[in-house]
């Protein structure tokens, strides 16, 4: 429905003048008003959106594979129900972010081949291994933690379907972080041993997960506009500082230190001052060549391929049931 | 000669940046005609920005004696609620 509708809507708006258009799209958003995808909007929208929904949901998916390395060998049976159910709705998180990006007309196989192809990306984060349990800790503590900050005033983007599934995401998120900070707690209060593992993982997962929120605001190229549309709400430093306010206290009531020779509080800014992240390192993550990214590619695609036959046999099923229905109906009427 | 108008499911989104609720039913001929029909019914105090209808045939509902297999499982899973976890005051917020 939503994609026959659209195709009207937008040839209706060039014949209308395009300028008067857009000013009008600018001020409802302008106004706390969000777009729905029968409304007009500029492609130049549509086309971010895509591409910044289809991201987020990619990464939702692929963020399940260094977490589901951990499921068999999880320490107790209540971690592993615990951490099942995590992955299980990272997939439904996955799925309501494809679902509110098909709203703009593109499909889901789309999007999973662009996906495949290495042309559309998701986070960088999850090109890292997870080396061990207390890595799953680190984990759902910094990574879920910086997502959540990311995604909360998500909520109030301007597109309608995209901040109703932020708003589901979010009110789910919560217990993903507190799981693996409770994971990272009873390691931090555990042997020396367990102690120096969650001290490991911290070093290896605090950069990784500063870059979360992507380049410093110098250098990042989608901000502006994208923050007009309020399709971006905060600038990748702001929520940066955030994000490292909130986790240093933690860190603390943990015992572990977070690896920064820099980081101090900065009682003029009411924040940390700390290092950044190494921008060099990022960029190779993204271009494809951080420790796991070919690894999380090629289990995309054996899924995919290895799944064809099954979702061919459901579809031959559902076929099958409506033309005996079909039959049945035909057969009553003789 | 008169035929049955099929029944159609009607929902509303209350405002911006909300989902659309189910209100209620009509009869119509068509789809729109079950529009203006719902549009007369339920937003006489403009109570809506939208409206669906959908034909109820195209409805699959769960059966209420489903209710028990479908959703009881999820009752023993605590640990997907955030306050499963004792997150200590001076953490703060998570």
């Amino acid at each position: 429905m939503y994609g026959q509708e659209l195709g009207a809507t937008q040839r209706d708006g060039i014949e209308a003048g395009t300028e008067e258009l857009e000013a009008a799209f600018q001020a409802r958003i302008d106004n706390n008003e969000r777009i729905e995808p029968k409304d007009w909007m500029p492609e130049h929208y549509r086309k971010t959106l895509i591409r910044m929904m289809g991201q987020h949901a990619h990464s939702e998916i692929v963020g399940q594979l260094p977490e589901g390395n951990w499921i068999t060998r999880a320490p107790t049976l209540e971690r592993k129900q615990i951490l099942l159910a995590k992955v299980q709705d990272e997939a439904g998180h996955g799925l309501y972010l494809y679902s509110a990006a098909e709203t703009l007309g593109v499909t889901r196989d789309d999007l999973t081949e662009q996906l495949l192809s290495g042309k559309m990306k998701y986070s960088s984060i999850f090109n890292y291994p997870t080396l061990n349990w207390a890595d799953i800790g680190a984990v759902g503590w910094l990574v879920d933690g910086a997502a959540i900050m990311n995604q909360v005033p998500l909520q109030r983007t301007s597109y309608g379907p995209y901040s109703r599934a932020m708003i589901r995401i979010c009110k789910e998120e919560s217990f993903h972080q507190r799981q693996g900070f409770d994971i990272m707690r009873k390691m931090a209060n555990g042997t020396p041993e367990q102690r120096e593992m969650a001290q490991d993982a911290l070093n290896r997962f605090w950069y990784p997960s500063l870059m979360m929120f992507g380049p410093s605001d110098k250098e990042s190229v989608h901000s502006d506009q994208s923050m007009k549309w309020r399709i971006k709400i905060n600038t990748n430093d702001e929520l940066r500082q955030k994000f490292v306010d909130q986790t240093v206290p933690q860190a603390e009531f943990l015992g572990l230190s977070v690896p920064d020779d820099k980081l101090a509080w900065n009682e003029e800014k009411g924040g940390y001052d700390f290092s950044e992240p190494d921008w060099n390192e990022f960029f190779q993550v993204i271009k494809g060549n951080g420790p796991c990214n070919e690894e999380r590619i090629e289990a995309r695609r054996k899924a995919w391929d290895d799944g064809a036959w099954f979702r061919d046999a459901l579809t031959a099923h559902a076929e099958k049931q409506a033309q005996r229905r079909g039959e049945g109906v035909l057969q009553a009427a003789e | 000669m008169s035929k049955d108008w099929p029944l159609w499911e009607i929902f509303i989104r209350g405002q911006h940046g909300l989902n659309h609720r189910h209100v209620g039913s009509l009869h119509a001929p068509d789809a729109e005609m079950a529009m203006n029909h719902a549009r007369d019914v339920y937003t006489r105090r403009k109570e809506g920005v939208s409206i669906w209808v959908v034909k109820s045939v195209d409805i699959t509902a769960s059966s209420p004696s489903e209710k028990g297999p479908l959703f009881d499982p999820a009752e023993s899973k605590t640990y997907r609620h955030p306050t499963f976890y004792d997150i200590p005051d001076e953490v703060g917020h998570m």
